[in-house]
Order: C-alpha cells, then structure tokens, then sequence
C-alpha cells in the first residue's frame, strides 16, 4: 500500500507539505500530495503506534454517520463509530451502519484508482484502454478543454454533474462550480434522481414548495403513522437515521404503523407494523379509492378543505376552472373520466382488497392525529408527479396537515444545524434543464425547450453540453436510465467532445471517460459535515485524514486549484491561497457566528464531533394559524387539489404521446406502468436500496456483500413458474435490456413484480451483447421521464424473467 | 462468578447486520469467517381473491446471535485438549496454543459458533470481545447495533427483560443452556418450528 512512505520519517512528510503546501512538493517519489496542513493530525513516532483518527462516512443515504478509525501506524485496525453521550435507546448516537462499518477494505480495494490515465489514443470511448499520464498533463489537458469548448461553444456547453459519492461535506462539488464559475459560469441542472418528481411535479403545485414537514421525533402518543414507499430502515439505517426515531417512537410513544409497499421492507419485519402490499406505481389509485370512501361517508373535514384548500370541491375551484374539475368530482365519477374511484375500483389497480382499503379509510379518518409520510419511491415512477401529490392530498382530506403529531403527506421533515458549503460563487449562466433528461441534452440540446423538455432560464437551449464534468458519481454507466441508450450517445465523440471522471474507484463509468482523475475518500482528507439530514438532530463531524495521499490521489478542491492556476484565477478561487482544512475552519467559524456554544476548530480536533439537542419543529403552521396574512406560495396562496398551474401547462406544453397534464392528484398509470403488462413483458420490474450500498457507492465492498448479497427479489408463485430456486441465476430483461442476477424467492415482495437492489455495479461486454453481468437495474431502465417534473421515472418498467441454465 | 450473557431485543431489530459488520472488522476476520450470525426466517403464504387482489399472511423476522457462553457448553465438553473453556464472567474462549484444530467443538455447537481457521491451525470462535469487557466496554456488536437491539451484561439483569432463548433458527435451549436472553418479536416461531424457513441461506452459509 503505502511502500513509498515506509521508509519515510512521518514528520518530516507533514513538516514538508505543510510548508509548501503545494502540489509536487514530494514529486521525486512519484507521490502528489494534497495539503495536510501544519497541524496535528494526530500523528505519532514510530509505524506501529495506535491511535484514533474520528472522521465520517458521507455518501448520499441521507446520513452521515460518525467513525472513530483506530489505527496502528499507517494501517487500519479497526473501526468504532459513535460512543459518546446517551446509549440509550432513544439516546443520539450517529452509529453506523454496515457499510461505514465495513469502509476498512473499500479503502484498500483492488479499484482504487492511484493515478491519473488517460484513453489510448485511437480507441473509442467504451473500449476501456487507459494509459497512467502525469499530473501536468491531465490538469493542462482539461484546462485547455475547458477554454476551447468555452471559446467555441460558450459556457452553456459545460456541464458539472452531481457528486452522490461525496455528499454532505462542505466541499462536495463545490470546487469545480466554483472555478468556472469564475470563468463565465456552465449550464446547470434542477432536480434530483433522488426527489425530482415530489420536488419539481408535486411540492410547488400543492403546497408552494416544501411544507408541513415533521420528523418521527414529533409523533405524539397512541398516534397512527401511515407510509407511502418510504424504508427508513432500509435506506438510513445510523442510529440518528429516520428508521432509529421511528422504532423509538413506536415503542416509547405506542405509534402505530402502517406501510403500504409494494415489499415487505425492514420496517415491517421484526417490529411490529402492519404491512399493505400495494403492486408499484398505483399509490394515487388507491388514495382516490380511500377518498371515495371518506367522501361518500361523510369523514372528510369539510371545513378544513373549504378554509386551506381549492378545487377539493366545484365551490372551491380557482376562477377559470371548467365545471366538474374538482378532486371530488373526479373520485365521485363526474369528472373528465366520469370513472367513480369506488374502493372496488382501486381494488383492481392496486390489488389490496376492497374491504382492507375501507378499513385504511376509516383508520386514517379516526386517527387523530395522523402521520401520512411518503418515501421517495412512489414519484420515481413515470406517474410520480401524480403519485407524489395524490399521497399528499389524503391528509388534506381529513384535515391532518399542519398541525401538531401531523406531517405533509411528503416526506418527513428534519432539523439543520446550518453548515454552509464551500460558497460556489455566482454563475452568470441562468440556463437549467431537467437533471434526468442530460443524455438527452448532450444529443439533441438545441432541439430541446421550456414546453418540450421543461428547459428554464431561456426558451431553447442553443447548444448541446460539450464538456461533461464527473466528479464522484457513478452516473454515465451506472445510475442513469436505460445504460445502453446513454453509452451510446458517450460513444459519439462529436456531440460530447471532453468527459472527465474524477473518483476514488475505477467504475464502469470510468470506461466512457478521455481523462480518469484519482481522488482521495473523504476519510483520506478534511472533511467537515453536518449530521445526516435524515433525522432531527443537530451535529457537526469533523474528519482528519487518516492517513498521508497514497500514490497519485489528490482531494478536489487543491485539484480546481491547480485548474485555477492554469487559467489565471487561483487567488479569486483560493481567496488568497485557502486550503481545504482552512476552509473547514472557516465554515465551522461561521456556525458559531450563529451558535456560540459550538467549539472551536482547535477544540473540534481533539473531540472530533459536536452534538446537540433540538427542539423538535412541531407548531402549527403560520398558514394555518391565518391563511390570508400568510398565504402559500401557490399560485392561489392555499393548498391545492387543482393547481391552476398545472392547467396552464396542460395548454401550452408539449408531451410525448401518452403524457397527459391534470390538474388534480389524479391516477395517471404512466409510460410503462401497471397497465402496461402483456404476455411478452408480464412482469413489474423495479428496484430497491439494498442495504449494502448507497446508491452504486460501496458496491465493489465485497466485506458488505457477504452478509447482504445482491440479489433480485421475486415471489414464490412467480418463481415456481419459471422452475427458479432461491439463489438461481435470472435473466431480467425488459425492452432497455438484459441483467443477470440471483433469485431471492421471497413472500417479501408481491407477485407479479421483481425487484432489484439499485446501485450495483454495471458490467457488460458494451462492443457485444451488452449483457450486464454485474447486474445493474439502470440497464433494463426507460428514459420516459415524468410528465411535470421532468424527473426520473425509473421505477416504471415491465419485463420478464427467466432461469438461467447451467 | 459472574455469568455473562447476551440479551437480544429481537422487537426492535431491523436485520441491517452491521452487529455482524463490526464483529468481522473489529475481529479481523477473513472473508467468509463470521462470529456473529443473522438469520432471516420467513414463513406463511400469497393467495389471489376472485377479484384479483392479494392476501397474505406471510411474515418475515431476524435472529442476531455469536456464542451464547451457555451454562452447559457443548464445545468445551468435546474438546480434547481443554483449550476451549470457560473464563473470566463466564465468557467461553479457546487457548490457541493449546487448541490442535481438531474441529470437534464446531461439530458440537449447536449455534454453529466455534469454526477451526485451518491456516491459522486452531478454532476461533466469539469470545464475547472479553478484553473490551474487561476495559468496561460494551462489545464491538453491542456499541454497533443502531437500534440498541443487543446487550451483554450478567445474567440474572438480562433474564428479566428476556427469556432464554428458545426461537427458531435456535436450538432447545435445554441442549446447551445458553445465556442468551430474547425479547421475542410478535412473530416469532418456536425453536424447532417447521411452519417457517431460513430466507437468507446464502449469506449465513
């Protein structure tokens, strides 16, 4: 591992490079380090001394989780996380999950990436050959990049993509914005592949945006909490996570809980929750089901809807509605469908009984108070702008938002303790597009506008992205939607003309890249984070590197400093020649601006962490309190079932065939949703968060994978089938494409869907069959997008399955 | 004396293994070694209503459990060289000097805990991290469970907050008699339950 700095006196290294604090001050060993700084890192003579370096896991969970690493000299021993203040069960400990437990052999993994390399020359991006170039070359390679498609294309051409890999410290992907920011700005995206449909199709057009949020830490006694696809023990599993106050709350508070899913997820295993099985993409059919019920047995609060809400009912529409565009014409059979959404209606599109979506109905318009949250699976689906504000309308009906032991409909709220991240600067470029529609705009940019492809800032892109800039995501051949559609545009080096990937481990994205730059984990360098957002508690983590830069890596920002230099703006970028560690000082400094009682950046060294109890966000809202002294930020100042909005966009939108606009939380079924099943393709297939990554991060850890496999999970009735046995190799295939991966033949999922952990690494022969051995879900994914939002509709796809033999 | 033992609050367990992920770290152990085991066991059906709706009475529930440092070890009584023996608060350990790998004590256990290194030439097994215990410290499984679902402390505190084990996937407890105490989860099976199965096969073996 480290041979070059066994032989080497470790104080004289870090006396060396603080000093210069440069890069290539030790570039007689081949080895450019970043700067550690002059302080102590808790360093010790000698290379078998022991001692505990705190840092922290950040990917993009929603956590962020804290570890103490013990290490013998330059080695990791062992990792502990968070042991300090109240075990408690109901106590704040930020413990980490299996894969920050688990990080000791990802930081030694045989993908490491160690130096920068470059595509052979004459070889095609896909190919996968790379050459080891230096440092120089790499940075001057991309600096002149940079200027020629910036001279030749103008800014609007360069795009920087999201950084899942490295979320939640300060430093994120900060570095790159805010350097070119400096040098006239690149084109950037809204949205999400977490939260784009809720987000940017659901939020703004109910409630103004984000609103009405709680956390589980809020739940009063005795309360019922009722959940859309929401995992929280799936998904954020650290013992300050969601999952963690919600088992508290339901044993401490005697909360009882419902999730409708359609997976029996972890929630609903040991503890003691009620799981509906509900088959994927039909969330707004069954709440139009519930409603009928609440409607046409009198259980809706009336007041509530005609005092907060418009278009609940006719008398309630906005000026210019037609008649019998109300929600409550719609679920009575009067409105554009002049279907009535009786409970046996949603019985046959949701498959949960009839006589158990009375009941649900009943349950939620007795329960006071009630706690409707939705995780972010339903509005990944192609109708999940629909899906996302038909959940939100359920609490509504019965007057339970806003108010004390209630929430949004949305997801759960959380607390901030209010850490800024590195100040990107301004970007003069206003232009921004869908972030899931980037394929699109690399191969079609001009073609794509505000009605056809809801570009903001300007009526029509006028160019492609020309520069595709990957810093610590997995995107290009892996996160994305429909891989092979996406590598084919990569392919094409007239459209994109320069593609950086700048990460920690060689993925498959790495393979569709002209330069591949090798960064440090953030447990390799400074880090200064907030305690994860998934919870409603404060903290701040700061991370010391554990060790010295291995090889070539080299950590972002010091990266963009030397991009900085090359093109003439270093001391705007540096502010006179901050390093990361002075970036961190200043950023804590500028929490304590605000909270006093947090430490020092001296006292934050020897203690690693700070944390702190909130007072739980529980008031009644202001709105609620008096809606017209403090209206939303609707376009009608209240919450909506019809948003006039919507009705505009319906007229003047361009959709492709199928999409419809409503104004109302309508059931849409979507681009190949549940009513999209034939003989051919008679399967749901979806997908999952797997306990062993987040997201494609820590996917290659085969320490995790041990104790949680990958693997698709598939009913015995559809298995038996197919003559598939638990752990049986499959072929998943849908009209994207084809994955392998072993059965989970499991009562845990519904028949008639096949769900597949998300993250896992792709792995094709891309110049042959194209078939993903790896086992990649994006593979078999559509690139239909959501009618509203733009967002991802990755949830939304049907295929088949089939044994493999042999 | 005094016995220590493992309770298991099997009510608030999510089955997320990282009690199993820290043992691995924190023990060195190499790929495919494990002390600590979780086993997820299902049981129950589907079936399709006339209207083609779906019912089920399926239900799905972790077991975390290593060494149960039982009263009656099954382990030490096989051993033939005494390597493997009780010591201090009951914790059961092997001499690695002594132990000559015969593999005995894994055949006997019925908790599939002790497991013969065959590089290293001797058994290893759980040992409840009794050089943590010693310093006042919880063990590594203990301080990494997120839901505060397990603890190790003397016997006679946690068999009144649990019973002794007695669930599937485990044994009888009268074979060994172990010093693992269960909250048991509203859908836990009796030990020897043939109404349910192991749903994680291959991450367990």
């Amino acid at each position: 591992m480290s041979d070059e700095f066994s032989t080497m006196d470790r104080r004289t290294f870090v006396k060396a490079t603080g000093a210069v604090g440069a890069l290539g001050a030790v570039g007689a060993l081949g080895v450019g380090a970043a700067t550690l700084g002059t302080k102590e890192v808790a360093l010790a003579e000698g290379a078998n001394d022991e001692r505990v370096v705190w840092t922290h896991c950040h990917v993009n969970c929603g956590g962020a989780c804290v570890l103490q690493v013990h290490m013998k000299g330059d080695e990791i021993d062992y990792i502990e996380s968070d042991n300090t203040g109240d075990s408690s069960f109901g106590g704040y400990q930020a413990r980490a999950c299996l894969r920050g437990r688990s990080l000791k052999t990802w930081l030694e993994g045989p993908d490491r990436l160690n130096y920068p390399m470059k595509r052979v020359e004459g070889t095609k991006r896909g190919e996968g050959k790379y050459e080891q170039i230096s440092w120089d070359e790499a940075l001057d390679t991309i600096a002149s990049e940079f200027t020629r498609i910036r001279e030749t294309y103008g800014n609007e051409a360069i795009f920087i993509q999201e950084c899942s890999g490295v979320e939640q410290n300060i430093m994120m992907n900060n570095p790159f914005f805010r350097l070119f920011n400096l040098l006239g700005g690149e084109i950037t995206r809204y949205g999400s592949y977490s939260s784009a449909a809720i987000s940017f199709g659901a939020y703004p057009y109910t409630y103004g945006g984000s609103w009405g949020a709680r956390s589980y830490k809020t739940l009063k006694p005795n309360s019922l909490v009722v959940l859309f696809g929401n995992a929280p023990n799936d998904t954020r599993m650290g013992g300050d996570g969601a999952g963690y106050d919600l088992n508290v709350a339901r044993e401490q508070k005697n909360v009882r809980i419902i999730t409708i899913d359609y997976r029996r997820s972890e929630l609903a295993t040991n503890q003691d929750v009620e799981w509906i099985p509900i088959l994927p993409g039909t969330d707004a059919a069954l709440v139009a089901g519930i409603a009928h019920e609440l409607i046409t047995k009198d259980l809706v609060d009336t007041d509530f809807l005609h005092t907060y809400c418009v278009g609940y009912d006719e008398e309630t529409l906005p000026e210019g509605a037609p008649a019998n565009s109300s929600y409550k014409a719609y679920i009575l059979g009067e409105g554009y469908d002049k279907v009535e959404k009786t409970p046996a209606w949603a019985a046959q599109i949701t498959r949960v009984p009839e006589e158990r979506i009375i009941q649900l109905a009943h349950e939620i318009a007795e329960a006071d108070p009630c706690f409707i949250a939705q995780g972010w699976g339903p509005q990944r689906h192609t109708n999940g702008d629909y899906a996302a504000r038909a959940i939100m309308a359920l609490p509504q009906l019965v007057g339970q938002v806003g108010k004390p032991g209630t929430n949004s409909g949305g997801r759960e709220g959380n607390g901030s303790i209010g850490l800024s991240s590195l100040p990107a600067g301004d970007n003069p470029v206003t232009t921004k597009f869908p972030q899931y529609l980037w394929p699109e705009v690399i191969a079609h940019g001009p073609e794509l506008t505000a009605e056809n492809a809801g570009i903001r800032g300007k009526d029509k892109l006028d160019t492609g992205i020309k520069m595709l800039i990957n810093y610590g995501n997995n995107m290009m051949a892996n996160q994305n939607g429909d891989i092979n559609y996406t590598t084919d545009i990569l392919r094409d080096e007239s459209l994109c003309e320069f593609i950086l990937q700048y990460d920690v481990n060689w993925t498959d994205s790495c393979n569709w890249a002209d330069i591949v730059l090798p960064d440090l984990t953030p447990q390799e360098t400074w880090t200064l984070s907030a305690a994860g957002e998934a919870n409603d508690s404060l903290g701040l983590w700061l991370g010391q590197p554990l060790y010295e830069p291995k090889y070539e890596r080299r950590e972002v920002y010091e990266v963009c400093g030397e991009l900085a230099k090359r093109l003439g703006v270093y001391d705007e970028y540096s502010e006179g020649g901050m390093t990361r560690e002075d970036w961190c000082r200043k950023l804590l400094d500028k929490v304590r601006e605000k909270k006093p009682q947090v430490p020092t950046f001296e006292q934050m060294l020897e203690q690693g962490i700070y944390k702190e109890d909130m007072e739980v966000k529980d008031k009644t809202e202001d709105f609620i309190l008096d809606p017209e002294a403090n209206p939303l930020k609707t376009a009608t100042g209240k919450i909506q079932f019809y948003a006039p909005e919507l009705a505009e966009f319906a007229e003047t939108w361009e959709l492709p065939e199928g999409d419809v606009i409503y104004p109302i939380p309508a059931y849409f079924p979507g681009y190949d949703g549940p009513e999209s099943l034939t003989s051919e393709k008679p399967l749901i297939i979806t997908a999952f968060h797997t306990k062993a990554t987040t997201h494609s991060s820590y996917a290659n850890n085969e320490a995790v994978q041990e104790v949680a496999k990958f693997q698709a999970w598939i009913n015995p009735i559809d298995a038996e089938e197919r003559g598939i046995a638990h752990n049986d190799m499959m072929r998943i295939f849908t009209d994207q494409g084809e994955i392998r991966m072993p059965a989970k033949v499991t009562t845990r999922i519904m028949p008639g869907v096949v769900t597949v952990p998300q993250g896992v690494w792709h792995k094709a022969d891309m110049q042959g069959d194209r078939i993903d051995h790896g086992g990649c879900v994006n593979t078999l994914c559509s690139r239909h997008p959501n009618v509203i939002s733009k967002g991802t509709g990755q949830h939304s796809c049907t295929g088949q399955v089939e044994k493999v033999e042999g | 004396m005094t016995q220590y033992g493992f309770y298991f609050d099997a009510t608030r367990c999510t089955g997320c293994k990282t009690c199993e992920a820290a043992c691995r770290d924190y023990h060195h152990l190499k790929s495919g070694q494990t002390y600590r085991h979780v086993y997820e066991l299902e049981g129950g059906d589907w079936s399709q209503n006339t209207d083609g709706t779906w019912t089920t009475n399926s239900y799905t529930y972790y077991t975390s459990f290593a060494c149960q440092h039982c009263d009656n070890p099954a382990c030490t009584h096989v051993c033939p060289t005494g390597a493997m023996s009780k010591g201090e608060n009951g914790l059961v350990d092997v001499d690695k000097e002594r132990c000559i790998g015969c593999g005995y004590c894994a055949m006997a256990c019925p908790y599939d805990n002790p497991k013969v290194d065959r590089e290293a030439g001797h058994s290893t097994k759980c040992n409840g991290c009794a050089e943590r215990v010693a310093e006042g410290k919880d063990p590594i499984c203990v301080e990494a469970c997120s839901m505060r679902a397990l603890e190790l402390a003397p016997v006679d505190e946690i068999a009144k907050k649990g019973t002794q084990a007695a669930i599937a996937p485990l044994p009888e407890p009268s074979l060994t008699n172990p010093n693992l105490y269960i909250k048991a989860c509203h859908v836990a099976q009796p030990s020897g339950s043939r109404d349910c199965h192991v749903a994680n096969k291959s991450e367990v073996k």
